[in-house]
């Protein structure tokens, strides 16, 4: 019982956020992180997956080779990135030290999920939507921009939701190479038998990945075509968002809506 | 790979250090299979251990459908723990063991698999339910016998996501001492060890496909029927 008003203390305390190394310094830090390589990693994965989707070829391959990056801990590529003469371990602007090779890594590390959720997305499109551009005369870029991506936008959002939470929790890690982020809080504490301090940050990250998760969800929500229409939608968005959609009353209606 | 006849490692000393050694791999042999021994026996139980735990909650969750949001999102909610922080978390509870990470890897391996289990029951038809009911199937056996079987296929494939980001994630175990190959990432890490960092690294990678290809393989055996016609 100590230990949970200890941690209280701590969080409560204007001398743990404040300062060079204090919470809020870490915390924009890791936000500056996970929105870069998650921007990063956006660029790269979703004009490949969603092209490949288009023309419905490659997507074995994709999915094969992004699997096969899920296996690559994280930890052991952010090793390798500091032992490496570039990017090595030196500071990176507001990215603090280890900074690029930081970003690095959790770029690479939100690809797998990305990729394959949009290629997902662009193959879930109902070939009956497709046919009917086709009929309508549209080019290949028409029906891309115009049919494609309205329908897949909704998964392809649910992807990079679950792309953002998971480098946010991941971007942690870098305290294990020395690197930025609230990650060094919680080590630091750890190692000094400062539970409290630990215990602290580490939930500030959880609710820090709680409000991304919520913030996400919205813009899911705000982009989906569907909203209002009476109907159902092919394929429902990733699992992780239904239970929170239902506790926020503001869009239970849009949510019941949906239900034919 | 003409100098290797000389005496001594050709590929990694107090000047030399090479990214790729095969000399370190026969140096230090016994160190890498005790790693890699070790990070397959906590990544194999912590899964183990993780389904354990999931296959009560996502009956649980099925039964009660008032408890399923609870459920999903308590165990989505574990995710959110910084592995950083889990581990030091159990280890007033643990000890510096091997079990804290078994069971740190365990919890975070429940997001994936109750929702693989309460996919895979969903995705029963209700018509084979209703069949194997008026043969007179009780509950139990209905469960055994029809639902798990028919639901294979999908716990399958998040067994293969949880393996596989197991074996990734327990590395992060070296906070406590018992990362598997991570210990070797991280020493590799700290002395500038490059052949131990990177052939430590290869291994994880290349334990993570084998076990991938293991439950492939399991399931092809367990579900013979999928493939048949058009498959699952």
């Amino acid at each position: 019982m100590r230990l949970f008003a200890d941690t209280w203390r701590y969080l409560t305390d204007a001398a743990s956020w404040t300062g060079s190394g204090g919470i809020l310094a870490r915390l924009v830090e890791q936000l500056l992180l996970t929105v870069t390589a998650l921007g990063l990693a956006m660029a790269i994965a979703l004009p490949l997956a969603l092209w490949l989707g288009h023309l419905g070829r490659g997507g074995f391959l994709a999915i094969n080779i992004s699997n096969v990056g899920r296996a690559v801990p994280t930890f052991a590529l952010l090793a390798l990135l500091v032992t490496l003469d570039w990017p090595g371990s030196q500071t990176f602007g507001p990215y603090g030290r280890a900074g690029l090779a930081t970003l690095i890594a959790l770029a690479l590390f939100a690809l797998p999920p990305l990729v394959t959720q949009s290629y997902v997305a662009m193959r879930e499109v109902p070939p009956d939507a497709r046919e009917a551009a086709d009929g309508m005369g549209m080019s290949g870029s028409q029906k891309f921009w115009r049919v494609e991506l309205p329908l897949a936008l909704p998964l392809v959002m649910s992807g990079i939701r679950l792309a953002l939470v998971q480098v946010w929790a991941t971007a942690t890690i870098a305290a294990l190479v020395a690197g930025p982020g609230l990650g060094r809080i919680i080590t630091e504490g750890f190692a000094n038998d400062r539970y409290s301090q630990g215990i602290g940050a580490a939930i500030v990250v959880a609710l820090v990945a709680l409000v991304l998760e919520l913030a996400a969800a919205a813009v899911q929500r705000a982009v989906d075509p569907m909203r209002g229409a009476g109907q159902g939608r092919p394929g429902t968005a990733g699992g992780a968002g239904e239970e929170t959609e239902s506790q926020d009353p503001a869009t239970t209606s849009a949510a019941a809506s949906r239900l034919p | 790979m003409a100098q290797a006849a000389d005496d001594g490692p050709s590929c990694y000393s107090r000047f030399v250090n090479e990214w790729f050694c095969l000399d370190y791999v026969r140096d230090r042999q016994d160190e890498i299979v005790d790693a890699t021994v070790e990070h397959l026996l906590i990544t194999v139980s912590a899964v183990l251990l993780g389904l354990l735990i999931a296959f009560p909650l996502a009956l649980l969750a099925r039964r009660v459908t008032r408890l399923e949001s609870g459920v999903v999102g308590f165990s989505t909610g574990l995710y959110t723990i910084p592995s950083l922080a889990l581990f030091p978390i159990l280890v007033p509870f643990t000890g510096l063991s091997a079990l804290t990470v078994v069971i740190g890897l365990a919890l975070y391996c429940l997001t994936i698999l109750v929702r693989a289990l309460l996919d895979g029951l969903r995705a029963v038809p209700d018509d084979v339910r209703e069949s194997a009911t008026g043969m007179g199937y009780g509950p139990t056996r209905l469960l055994l016998r029809v639902e798990l079987p028919l639901a294979l296929p999908v716990v399958m494939g998040g067994l293969r996501v949880a393996t596989v980001s197991t074996v990734a994630l327990t590395t992060v175990g070296t906070l406590v001492s018992y990362g598997g190959l991570g210990d070797l990432i991280n020493h590799g890490r700290q002395y500038d060890f490059r052949a131990e960092l990177l052939t430590a690294a290869v291994l994880c990678v290349v334990l993570a496909v084998l076990l991938d290809v293991v439950i492939v393989l399991t399931q092809r055996v367990l579900t013979p029927w999928t493939r048949q016609g058009a498959g699952a």
